[in-house]
């Protein structure tokens, strides 16, 4: 990508496979055509970046958390507190972000940190790339970063520079008052955001016509009970809402504006389109003890960021049919306590660990099924373990092995089951084979076990025995 | 195994101290196992519905629970409902499952990161009453948490079973102590009937009742789940093996 500086064209931002080729940006344009023969050239287009940023907040919004804002050129601010346990936690919610945002064809790198400051020198100067900074942790991990990572001016930072200030910890040892004499303000003020002395508030993106009710107090509330009372008036009210547009809510967004201009947030997902008061208060008041009121609360908002749309639905009035237990409810607690739900389809593979999925609670009912022919283990080791095996070839059983240094002698065997490897995956699958055997040992313990090959052309597999599971 | 005709009056008894006793206050249902023996035992002729039970396999069993689990997934799968089956660890395989009756569209599964996670998830699962039985993997079980656990199942009916899985072989003597749990089963593999051709014949197990409210421990060797979920009774315990009734069909031939 090429920008204009002045009177010069400078590369302003390059791939991965440019990087490698030795560019950088801050080049002149010339000067990598003539380092890189057949260089891809674009011009940067700063207006597209920035549609393409605030499209990318909104699907931040949507999937992460209630507070999200863009941070130009490049950058996104979430506010994670209250919105991780629905992934399990913060380096679960991270590496997820990353590998989504892969998928969608961006490089990106990712912090948290306790400072809005902190976490965007991070992401830009230590992750690699997802960095998790544990609460309190901020100011040492902050300190040996360069002072470029103080959202300072490129001006300042130069001068900084030529003073002979390198890194954060440096600029921090220094008095204040010299400082803010001869360069402004400035530089105290980024010190303070990033080593989180000071707040620095998110403004957060809104996205338009979302569902939302407030309630803003006279006099700030604190206390659970209280703030429980008018969680549930407020969910009574967007029901009412929700009701004359016929909607339902996937996503509540409980938004606690505190009196010291910090946001405590709860959000609560459910599986299906939700109307219930009882249920959604639940929802909210399952999580009350996440939120730290501080001095007071003296706004709470309720928004509903995701509705769809919820029919009413007869219930079963004949005599024939049998009324299934609606478990949405306890689906929707357990989730939202940071558990994770879900039932298991079935995948048309032969190999074991690529047989099944993982679906979503009330996804509808697989009919595939797996074959019932060969019997199956009832627990699958993720990772196969290797086994110290003597087997006579080419497709015998083995007459004993060793496992996690236990010999087994094998007294019964069944088998091979032969599965030849997926070649529509991958290259390497065409020849491969794996042969399963179940086996009885003296004791009557049965196992699951492959060889990988088929014992006879050394293309198909190394010969390597593992197990893999365990009978019952 | 004694008959119980004469027992009448300790019946009875029985009887009024489970009226007594608060839980009197819904008509115990049982889930029989379809073995005469087991079912004689256990009072009111089969695994009692809505209470706690507790799994766990013996030897190398305790630590990898694969014939609890199927033991258990036999079990849930003659209960009508829908199956939560809490755990931690990422190991369970459906299919296996399957083949013990349990259909996988039955079951939903909750991971949680800790056994504490596990608890919490087992106790709203009993609570929520929609369900048809609740299992659970956990380790450690105290008195206080079974005891919860079996309240929420007496008030809604669900069935609880947790599968008590260790993670050392050390950490199983565990077992011993006392919980709320109306039944304490472990489950042992012993080796399959023998076959006249190589290959591994109907799994077995050797079932120990190690503890039973109202009714003596026991102990069973019998045949693993059918693809109903049916325990079978050992072929040479019942003294009629499928050879010996083919042997005598042919002499009356």
């Amino acid at each position: 990508m090429v920008g204009r500086e002045g009177g010069r064209r400078l590369i302003m931002a390059a791939d991965a496979a440019a990087l490698a080729a030795g560019l950088r940006v801050g080049m002149t344009a010339a000067k990598t055509q003539a380092l890189v023969s057949n260089l891809l050239i674009e011009d940067l287009r700063p207006d597209e970046d920035r549609r393409e940023l605030d499209r990318l907040a909104l699907w931040f919004l949507g999937n992460y958390a209630p507070i999200v804002a863009v941070d130009p050129p490049d950058g996104i601010v979430i506010e994670t507190t209250g919105a991780d346990h629905l992934h399990g936690n913060e380096t679960l919610m991270l590496t997820g972000m990353i590998n989504r945002l892969r998928a969608m064809g961006f490089a990106a790198r990712a912090a948290i940190a306790d400072s809005r400051g902190a976490s965007h020198a991070l992401a830009r100067y230590r992750a690699d790339p997802f960095l998790v900074i544990s609460e309190g942790g901020t100011p040492a991990a902050v300190l040996d970063l360069p002072i470029a990572a103080l959202r300072l001016e490129a001006g300042l930072v130069a001068s900084l520079r030529t003073l002979g200030f390198e890194r954060i910890r440096e600029l921090e040892a220094t008095p204040r008052a010299p400082l803010a004499l001869r360069f402004g303000p400035e530089i105290g003020r980024r010190l303070d955001q990033i080593l989180c002395r000071a707040v620095e508030p998110i403004d957060p993106i809104r996205p338009s016509e979302v569902i939302e009710v407030r309630r803003a107090f006279a006099e700030p509330i604190s206390a659970a009970e209280t703030i429980a009372r008018y969680v549930g008036k407020l969910v009574k009210a967007i029901c009412g809402l929700l009701e004359e547009r016929g909607l339902g809510v996937r996503r509540l967004d409980l938004l606690c504006h505190r009196v010291d201009s910090g946001v405590q947030v709860v959000r609560a997902g459910t599986a299906k389109p939700v109307r219930d008061v009882q249920r959604l208060t639940r929802l909210l008041c399952d999580r009350i003890d996440t939120i730290d009121p501080g001095f007071g609360i003296e706004i709470l908002v309720l928004s509903a960021s995701r509705a769809e749309p919820l029919d009413a639905v007869q219930s079963v009035s004949s005599l024939i049919e049998e009324s299934v237990a609606d478990v949405s409810g306890l689906v929707d607690v357990i989730a939202n306590r940071g558990h994770r739900i879900y039932r298991i389809a079935a995948v048309e593979s032969d190999v074991p660990e690529r047989s099944f999925m993982l679906v979503p609670p009330l996804a509808e009912d697989d009919e595939v099924g797996w074959p019932m022919h060969w019997p199956r283990p009832s627990r699958l080791f993720l990772q196969p373990e290797p086994i110290q095996c003597i087997a006579p070839l080419p497709d015998h059983p083995p007459v004993r092995f060793t496992w996690r240094g236990i010999r087994h002698v094998v007294k019964r065997a069944d088998g091979p089951e032969r599965v030849f490897g997926e070649w529509w995956k991958r290259d390497k699958e065409l020849v491969a084979v794996r042969d399963y055997f179940s086996v009885e040992n003296a004791a009557g313990e049965r196992f699951w076990i492959y060889r990988q090959g088929d014992g006879e052309h050394a293309d198909s597999g190394s010969g390597s025995w593992f197990i893999q599971g365990m009978f019952g | 195994m004694q008959n119980r005709a004469p027992n009448v009056g300790i019946e009875e008894l029985r009887e009024r101290i489970e009226s007594l006793g608060g839980s009197g206050l819904r008509k115990r249902e049982v889930l029989p196992f379809g073995i005469a023996s087991i079912d004689r035992h256990l009072p009111g002729g089969g695994l009692a519905l809505g209470a706690l039970h507790e799994v766990a396999g013996g030897g190398n069993g305790a630590l990898d629970g694969a014939a609890a689990a199927l033991f258990v997934a036999g079990i849930a799968a003659r209960i009508h409902g829908k199956i939560l089956w809490c755990l931690t660890r990422r190991d369970l395989f459906m299919p296996g499952l399957v083949q013990a009756g349990l259909s996988h569209n039955r079951v939903l599964m909750v991971e949680s990161l800790d056994e504490k996670g596990v608890l919490d998830c087992f106790e709203e699962g009993l609570r929520c009453g929609g369900l048809g039985a609740v299992v659970g993997e956990v380790a450690r079980m105290t008195m206080t948490s079974s005891r919860r656990l079996q309240l929420a199942a007496e008030t809604t009916g669900v069935t609880g079973i947790a599968i008590r899985r260790w993670r050392r072989q050390s950490e199983a003597s565990d077992y011993g102590h006392p919980t709320a749990a109306v039944t304490r089963w472990r489950i042992s593999v012993v080796p399959s009937e023998p076959l006249p051709v190589p290959g591994i014949g109907r799994p077995r197990w050797y079932l120990e009742l190690l503890r039973c409210r109202a009714a003596e421990s026991a102990d069973y060797v019998v045949e693993a789940c059918d693809a109903q979920g049916r325990l079978g009774l050992s072929a040479d315990l019942a003294n009629r093996s499928p050879s010996q009734d083919a042997w005598a069909a042919s002499a009356n031939r």
